[in-house]
């Protein structure tokens, strides 16, 4: 049952909650404060960025897991089979789910329905779960994930799962938040291409097949597998005319003392919980492999670097446009759209003042 | 740049399947702007409270068609109260009969909207709801 733990750390009136409270009421484990802070970034107010700022020593330990795919692939049922087995195997893990859905470019709303399949979660004080729409502020979704992303991992989660949908741009700049990144697919989705796409199969470092009790199971693995051999070059045993040959990839892979990390094809079926366990393994194997490879800290500093390089452009954008005087900006840009000016042109304009 | 967008959560409560009414809702909500987390059907009140805290909602919108209204909703408000979110904007949709719409206001449901009811009119409610308690 709900204790008055919340409202016996917090102000009866959660509007006038100072910011020094809301951290400390995080690391306390305030799931009220947690939720209200997730709302300050998203909205991107100050007082988000200063809660951030006082938490953001707390960060570093959780485990970041990237899930993407096309929709309809069976993502967040297998985000609901996956934390509930996690929870189930040991119940000191504690999950958040940060579930991202893209909002109407015409009205600016959302509908956000990743709940719906993760209804098993309901009730374990040990899980939580926050949707979020992509809204398409400045400097991107990235951004505004990599700090919710943060508040929870200051908040003690042990375990982080970034659930997007879709094979774009901005999926793999979040999938570049996650230490481990799984890309799901599924039979009969249009397989080949999904496969093909340049970008997520490079990201990708554990790679579903969900709803592997449909027909076509064996195809999308094959065409997996063909790409895969692209993206990640090793070396190959084959038969040449009745010799064992071996073709070398690069040497960097041979002198290597700790193998490199070759992606695994899972089979899963998220509906009856099959091939779940491989999943949670192959999830810690990463993060062994990350690890002992080294490989944790150099993704540590690449994720700092692209959410430090996110957040310089867009307040220095945002800070040398609110000096312009007023429609010079509009000014310029018809000036683009009328040929008068290249667009280097206009840029140079803007920021040298000479055309 | 802040840009705050109204979030409603909307659920179905209770054992009746039908979620055609809480769809339509949530697709009108979500074309005037707002942020709408949907839930699905058989939702306790206990759920209810747990996606509005986590998802930190600013109003709950039940859809109750199985004249369980009575029992779920005062449980609803009672959770909200009970996890610090009583700023929180609750209405309802489906079928509830005259007499009880005067008791539910007075529990403080901010608008009953039965079959039939413009999309305009709850948009409107909720917005000026929601705008009230946070300025």
């Amino acid at each position: 049952m709900t204790s008055a733990k919340p409202s016996r750390l917090l102000p009866a009136d959660a509007t006038q909650m100072k910011e020094q409270n809301l951290a400390q009421a995080i690391l306390a484990g305030d799931r009220l404060a947690l939720a209200r802070t997730l709302s300050q970034i998203e909205n991107g107010s100050p007082t988000g960025r200063d809660t951030l700022s006082e938490l953001f020593q707390y960060t570093g330990k959780a485990h970041l897991v990237g899930i993407t795919g096309a929709s309809g692939t069976g993502k967040s049922s297998l985000v609901n089979q996956l934390t509930r087995h996690i929870r189930q195997s040991d119940s000191q893990q504690r999950v958040a789910i940060v579930a991202v859905d893209p909002t109407s470019p015409f009205t600016g709303g959302a509908i956000l329905g990743d709940r719906i399949r993760m209804r098993d979660l309901a009730g374990d004080p040990g899980v939580f779960i926050r949707s979020m729409a992509t809204r398409g502020s400045l400097g991107g979704i990235a951004s505004a994930t990599a700090s919710i992303v943060q508040v929870l991992d200051a908040a003690g989660f042990d375990l982080v799962l970034i659930e997007t949908v879709g094979a774009g741009q901005s999926e793999v700049d979040i999938a570049r938040l996650a230490h481990t990144t799984i890309v799901v697919e599924s039979p009969g989705l249009g397989d080949d291409i999904q496969a093909i796409k340049a970008g997520i199969m490079e990201i990708a470092d554990i790679f579903v097949v969900n709803k592997a009790d449909l027909p076509g199971v064996e195809n999308t693995e094959r065409a997996l597998r063909s790409s895969l051999n692209l993206a990640h070059p090793i070396p190959h045993h084959f038969l040449h005319h009745g010799q064992l040959e071996t073709s070398l990839s690069s040497e960097r892979s041979s002198d290597t003392s700790v193998a490199e990390w070759m992606p695994p094809i899972l089979r899963t079926v998220a509906l009856d919980g099959n091939g779940i366990g491989e999943l949670d393994r192959a999830i810690r194997d990463h993060r062994n492999y990350l690890e002992s490879s080294g490989d944790w800290e150099i993704r540590e500093r690449w994720r700092l670097q692209t959410e430090f390089d996110l957040l310089l452009q867009s307040t220095l954008v945002d800070g040398f446009l609110s000096h312009l005087p007023a429609g010079e900006y509009e000014h310029t840009l018809d000036e683009i759209i009328l040929k008068h000016l290249s667009p280097f042109e206009a840029v140079a304009k803007l920021v040298h003042g000479n055309a | 740049m802040s840009e705050q967008r109204i979030r409603v959560l909307i659920a179905k409560p209770g054992l009746d399947g039908h979620d055609r009414g809480a769809k339509v809702v949530a697709r009108a909500l979500r074309d005037a702007g707002m942020e709408v987390i949907y839930t699905g059907l058989r939702q306790t009140p206990e759920m209810i409270a747990e996606a509005a805290l986590q998802e930190d909602v600013d109003a709950v919108g039940l859809s109750i068609l199985s004249g369980a209204h009575m029992a779920l909703v005062p449980r609803v408000l009672e959770l909200l109260k009970a996890n610090g979110q009583e700023q929180v904007k609750v209405f309802l949709g489906g079928i509830v009969p005259d007499e009880d719409v005067p008791v539910l206001m007075d529990m403080g449901v901010i608008g009953i909207y039965g079959p039939g009811t413009l999309s305009e009119t709850y948009v409107n409610d909720i917005r000026k709801a929601v705008s009230s308690s946070t300025s």
